[in-house]
């Protein structure tokens, strides 16, 4: 019966990475770039929830609300201060440095307005949990609030790709800027609303990843940001699919390892993943293959 | 024609070493007539650590090309292993000059180790892959460290990935990596005078690789590896070496950390990736590729927020918008374009006074 407990909360677990993993896939194939600064907006995201309902004592869906709005508008300005003026630098180290600078940024920024000391957030959560076969088996509401959730926004986003003209664009971006600039969609505006969902998710990711794991501090959303790094390339980055996917199989593999093998070897082992993925098929499990062009 | 950029190069390094001897003359004379504090005092080896970290970390970044991010855990592997050597021998006797030359040499050559088997499978990769990578790297060096115990007793050396009593020491056995605290109880071998003498030895390899054969090679793959390729280099061969020297000399750095500090464990704060990056700012702030740029930018950068007192808070605030306006003054397409102009307008106005004059 652990086993299946075990298993509950790393597809729990993996559902947040998933959600985070998505913003650096669609960044990642239309911009070709690592926003490194990706996982400090789930920070952003969880701080912006925590301000608003526990300072200021307003309703929860208000919270989430103020937290995705501030982190779209922190998404597209990030993209447009920072990353936009290097899109055609010449060393593809350029952009990714900046990100590296953006993270930091973010992090002494909340670091000077919150202090360092760990806050404890609330749930914004208010669903009771599920109990199974007599109770031995315990299902959280956040569980099944984070693991609904993320289904809707997958499958929502898949949509949004596949059928709307705004997510054709972005497809279209992601395969060739050149030849989709001259079909005259506006590559600049469909980066943009690239970060901006992306953002948008990562302030849903924030919120759900800090009311299962309630304690905010300044770095929380750094390391699960690379861990959400690792799961879009297990799937294979560029693809929302694989993002899923990744996603979860990480967040099993996370909590299998810290259950079966050693606490301490949990984040050992999800960086074991990255490395083997990448050096036996770096595409990933749903990735394409790209050839290399002289 | 040949001989005179020989002397240029030549002048560029003997310039490099000048500023370190100076600024360690300088030091010391403040010191004699007692005009340092003892906050700036105890920054005086870190400084030396940081500027080794820089020059080493400059080497992979603006000569290879590949940004990393996990040269922190090179620099623990170095810390790590020279501690456990200066640990195992204090009590036998051996003079202490050599204890540390010898745990400085043990050091540097197990980075430089960690260096190529890392380097092996790592450098397949290019560019974010590269440095994410590298990044795990490290940070799985910092976690294994931390729950590494070894122990010895009169049979030898006991090894557990567990806890210290799993080691099954006798009663007479003593804990020498004791897992997140690490090792306790290093010699302090480490001083000024050692950290600007490996410094001096740092930049020493560094430029000669540089300025080397090897060192073309090594920047041909950088500006573009099919063509380097082309022409017959060995782009796997030249990418580890230079990665295998940079590794090397960050277990330098970590030798004289672990001999600075009387206890030594691993913590985010000292292997982890925050100090990878901390130092990529170093270079980067120095500009990539100049090894002068990035020693004096570790040194400014370092001294600068502990001179300026309750400037501290503000300190990785300030790196990080360093950092972006860094790069988006040196890389952005635009502001390369608008540097041009103005160079344009000042160097044309030159010319027109110049032609005034005659």
């Amino acid at each position: 019966m652990s086993f299946l407990q075990y298993l509950i909360s790393g597809i729990s677990l993996g559902s947040v990475y998933a959600l985070i993993a998505l913003g650096y896939t669609m960044v990642y194939g239309i911009a070709k770039m690592l926003n490194f600064a990706h996982g400090d907006v789930i920070m952003v995201g969880a701080f912006t929830t925590y301000t608003v309902c526990s300072t200021m004592g307003l309703p929860p869906l208000l919270g989430v609300l103020a937290a995705v709005v501030l982190c779209t508008l922190l998404g597209m300005l990030i993209e447009k201060v920072a990353y936009k003026p290097l899109r055609k630098a010449s060393s593809p180290l350029a952009v990714l440095i900046t990100a590296i600078g953006v993270s930091y940024l973010l992090q002494n920024v909340a670091l000077l307005i919150f202090g360092g000391n760990a806050k404890s957030f609330t749930s914004v959560l208010s669903v009771g949990s599920l109990k199974l076969f007599d109770g031995q088996l315990l299902i959280t509401g956040e569980t099944i609030v984070t693991i609904l959730v993320c289904l809707v926004i997958i499958v929502v986003l898949m949509l949004f790709i596949n059928k709307t003209k705004a997510g054709q664009a972005m497809l279209a971006v992601s395969e060739d800027k050149g030849a989709a600039q001259l079909m005259g969609i506006n590559v600049n505006a469909t980066i943009a609303l690239t970060f901006a969902i992306g953002s948008a998710l990562a302030a849903v990711a924030g919120v759900l990843l800090c009311s299962a794991y309630p304690t905010l501090t300044p770095y929380t959303g750094s390391m699960p940001g690379i861990k959400a790094f690792v799961a879009a390339v297990f799937g294979g980055i560029g693809s929302i699919p694989g993002a899923f996917i990744g996603g979860i199989l990480l967040g099993i593999i996370e909590i299998f390892g810290k259950a079966y093998i050693s606490s301490q070897m949990a984040d050992t082992i999800v960086f074991a993943v990255l490395i083997i993925v990448l050096l036996f098929k770096p595409t990933g499990l749903l990735g394409k293959n790209i050839q290399e062009k002289v | 024609m040949k001989k005179k950029t020989m002397s240029k190069n030549f002048r560029s390094k003997l310039i490099t070493f000048g500023i370190v001897i100076a600024a360690y003359l300088i030091m010391q004379i403040l010191i004699g007539t007692g005009n340092v504090s003892s906050l700036l005092k105890g920054l005086l080896v870190p400084l030396c650590i940081y500027a080794i970290l820089a020059v080493s970390l400059n080497l992979t970044v603006g000569i290879l090309g590949e940004l990393s991010l996990g040269h922190a855990g090179f620099m623990c592997v170095g810390a790590f292993t020279s501690a456990f050597f200066s640990c195992c021998v204090k009590e036998s006797g051996m003079p202490p000059a050599l204890r540390f030359f010898l745990a400085i040499l043990i050091g540097a050559l197990s980075a430089g180790v960690f260096g190529i088997l890392i380097g092996i499978p790592v450098l397949r990769l290019k560019g974010d892959y590269l440095a994410i990578v590298t990044l795990a790297f490290g940070e799985i060096i910092k976690n294994l460290v931390n729950i590494l115990y070894v122990g010895r007793d009169e049979n030898g050396f006991h090894v557990s990935f567990t806890n210290s009593l799993s080691l099954n020491l006798s009663d007479q056995g003593q804990v020498i990596i004791n897992g997140a605290q690490g090792i306790t109880g290093t010699p302090s071998d480490s001083n000024f005078t050692v950290g600007v003498l490996l410094l001096l030895v740092t930049l020493f390899i560094v430029l000669n690789l540089i300025h080397s054969r090897d060192g073309r090679a090594i920047m041909s793959i950088r500006d573009n590896t099919i063509a380097a390729e082309s022409v017959g280099i060995n782009v796997t061969k030249y990418k580890i070496l230079a990665f295998a020297v940079s590794a090397a000399l960050a277990g330098v750095a970590g030798v004289l950390y672990a001999h600075n500090l009387s206890v030594l464990s691993a913590t985010s704060k000292n292997f982890g990736y925050n100090m990878s990056i901390m130092i990529l700012v170093f270079v980067v702030l120095g500009g990539i590729g100049s090894t002068r740029g990035a020693l004096v930018a570790s040194v400014l950068l370092t001294l600068l927020p502990e001179l300026l007192r309750g400037l501290n808070d503000y300190r990785m605030l300030i790196y990080a918008v360093v950092l972006i306006l860094m790069m988006l003054f040196n890389w952005a397409p635009r502001c390369i374009e608008w540097r041009e102009k103005i160079m344009h307008r000042i160097k044309g106005r030159g010319k027109e006074t110049k032609e005034a004059d005659v």
